[in-house]
């Protein structure tokens, strides 16, 4: 449906989509995912023909963007960043204005409009005045523009930043239905919003395109160790010895501030590699024996990793293990792998991948 | 087109821009008839639009100033390069509908001096020439208010420099006696728009080399010329202002003469801010 060829574009020296290319293909909603300033809505921008590429090629279904532009832009609905709204209007009137600028006519423009309005639910405030409608509304009336003329593909640009949560829901849900129908393309930095939605996601940064897959394959793919977090009443020696037993865990990492309630909060963690620390478990320190017996136990929070992927078998042995020791687990967290980590590590990648290139 | 034209068409009459630009219109014409054909008993009306054609300086700023800064101040640009209509299209659309605003009141203008001829003897065929002059000079001065508010998304930005630019036209004859004639002024002037024309195009391109390159070469054509023959500087700047006045060509058609020249330099000046008004929104898709 839409192919993206190698496209560049640079802002005097600042280069703000880098050899971009992609495809995307028929009727599924495709999440554009990137932090701040990534060229997501450059992309957009230049896929619906409002900017030019400094280098590269957009076509929709065959059609060069740039060099037919009146047939490529039939094929999209577009929403940018921040609704294009005639505020003095009502949404009737911009509608028939959009629908006539798309070469609707007649009978014709008159059912689309109907259609879009019953989709986008905005038949109530149809005849007020734009600039009184809340944000919530705006976006939709922007939706509708863009679904005008059926088009195949549609764009939008952060289609719910800045609504409130609720609005976000119905936003969302609108936006599912129409992946049905037609190739949806979204973009967005939260994640959340791109995992609930998304068939396909894209992950950009710094212009260039760092992943394309689908949420849980992202997942997989990107993080295959997890985690388990646990705190146990017993010092550090005697966690890294019941658990170096379990082939699982590869690496323990303990907060320092033990004796806290929350352990999690605490500032410097303690990097402890499972077989350098086991030589150390002889080694007693005075301090945590003296508390083992204590009426305030001695509690140790440990972050480990695991390359297993089968977290609960994990689990169930760092029980089992601490259970024979007659230690008891007061918290056993299994984490697992989310977009989110995924999403960090990739962007931060980048972003280091970058500095190296830099100081070359 | 037709939808830009009619999107344009219908916001001028739902908003009072029509309306005020309209009644501006009417008023001065009222007042110049009073004056001239009532008072004084004069029956040429093209007094009266000679007369009043000063009205421009304010109407034709307060028709274009939104034309096209408003779009970018609302981000509703980005809608029209989304739309499959061409630039051009967005800004003949935009013409056509000013031009259909402006000829409203000027349906209205040209009845009068059928009115008037009820009373006497009217020179018809020179009114209505000069109400067609009247027309074209005007469809030049909003076209160069489409490129001037195609510059910003201030419309008061748009609004202030158009009326300057206007009156500067305007005044431009009688300022032309006070500007210095000799070959050296002349000089002096033109090297200063060099300077000038360097710093728009810097502006305008972001590039260094090019706006200072353009900027030293036409200073040293203009001192080269100087120094050969500096005859050809003299008198120099007052012609050029002169030449470019658009209101000093409309005096030619008051006098009763239908100047075809001044026709074709009316439409020059229209195809040439239109043009440049496309380029000014292609621009934004390139910057």
């Amino acid at each position: 449906m839409i192919a993206v060829e190698h496209l560049t574009k640079c802002y005097g020296d600042f280069t703000a989509v880098n050899d971009l290319s992609f495809e995307i293909g028929d009727g599924a909603v495709y999440g554009f995912l990137g932090p701040n300033g990534a060229g997501k809505s450059t992309t957009m921008n230049i896929m619906t023909g409002c900017l030019s590429a400094t280098e590269g090629h957009v076509l929709i279904d065959g059609h060069d963007i740039f060099e037919e532009p009146d047939k490529a832009k039939r094929l999209i609905g577009y929403l940018p960043e921040q609704p294009p709204l005639y505020m003095n209007e009502t949404p009737l009137e911009y509608l028939n204005f959009v629908g006539q600028a798309k070469g609707l006519k007649g009978a014709a423009l008159r059912e689309q409009i109907e259609t879009v309005v019953e989709q986008t639910r905005i038949g109530d405030v149809c005849h007020k005045r734009i600039s009184a409608l809340s944000k919530g509304y705006k976006q939709r009336v922007g939706i509708a523009q863009a679904l005008l003329g059926n088009p195949k593909v549609i764009i939008l640009d952060e289609p719910t930043v800045g609504l409130d949560p609720i609005q976000i829901i119905e936003i969302r849900e609108l936006i599912k239905q129409l992946g049905k129908e037609h190739t949806v393309i979204l973009s967005s930095h939260i994640l959340s919003e791109v995992q609930t939605i998304c068939e396909k996601i894209l992950i950009i940064a710094h212009g260039q395109l760092i992943a394309y897959d689908t949420p849980d394959a992202l997942e997989k793919t990107f993080l295959a160790d997890c985690g388990v977090t646990i705190t146990a009443e017993a010092d550090e020696n005697k966690v890294t010895e019941i658990l170096k037993d379990i082939e699982a865990v590869t690496d323990i990492s303990f907060d320092t501030e033990n004796t806290t309630d929350q352990p999690a909060v605490s500032a410097s963690q303690a990097d402890v590699d499972i077989n350098e620390a086991a030589p150390l478990t002889g080694i007693s320190n005075s301090n945590t024996s003296e508390n083992a017996d204590n009426a305030h136990p001695y509690r140790t929070t440990a972050h480990l990793s695991v390359n297993n992927n089968d977290i609960y078998a994990v689990t169930r042995s760092i029980f089992l293990a601490f259970a024979n020791e007659n230690i008891p687990l007061l918290e056993l967290t299994p984490k697992k792998a989310t977009l989110e980590d995924v999403f960090i590590e990739l962007t931060e990648n980048a972003n280091t991948k970058n500095k190296e290139a830099e100081e070359k | 087109m037709t939808a830009v034209f009619k999107h344009e068409l219908k916001n001028y009459f739902h908003s009072l821009t029509a309306y005020i630009f309209g009644a501006f219109l009417l008023v001065f014409i009222g007042i110049g008839a009073l004056r001239y054909n009532l008072q004084a008993s004069v029956s040429n009306f093209e007094y009266v639009l000679s007369y009043s054609s000063i009205v421009f300086v304010i109407i034709v700023p307060i028709l274009t100033m939104r034309v096209i800064a408003e779009e970018r101040k609302q981000k509703t640009d980005q809608l029209l390069y989304s739309l499959p209509i061409t630039t051009f299209q967005v800004v003949m659309g935009k013409y056509l509908a000013l031009l259909v605003v402006f000829l409203i009141p000027l349906a209205i203008i040209s009845i009068y001096p059928l009115i008037f001829a009820q009373f006497g003897d009217v020179y018809l065929l020179t009114s209505y020439g000069s109400i067609l002059a009247f027309f074209v000079m005007g469809a030049a001065l909003l076209a160069i208010g489409v490129f001037i508010s195609s510059l910003t998304d201030n419309q008061g930005f748009a609004a202030g420099i158009g009326i300057a630019v206007i009156l500067l036209n305007y005044f431009s004859v009688s300022l032309a006696e006070y500007v210095s004639s000799t070959a050296m002024g002349s000089a002096i002037v033109l090297c200063v728009f060099c300077v000038l024309l360097g710093c728009i195009v810097h502006h305008l391109t972001k590039n260094d080399t090019l706006s200072y390159a353009l900027g030293i070469v036409l200073i040293f054509a203009v001192c080269i010329t100087c120094r050969i023959n500096s005859s050809v500087f003299e008198g120099l700047i007052p012609d050029i202002m002169t030449k470019l006045s658009l209101f000093k060509r409309f005096s030619t058609f008051v006098n009763g003469v239908f100047d075809m020249n001044a026709i074709v330099y009316y439409l020059t000046v229209i195809v040439f801010f239109l043009f440049l008004s496309v380029q000014s929104l292609e621009k934004r898709r390139y910057n």
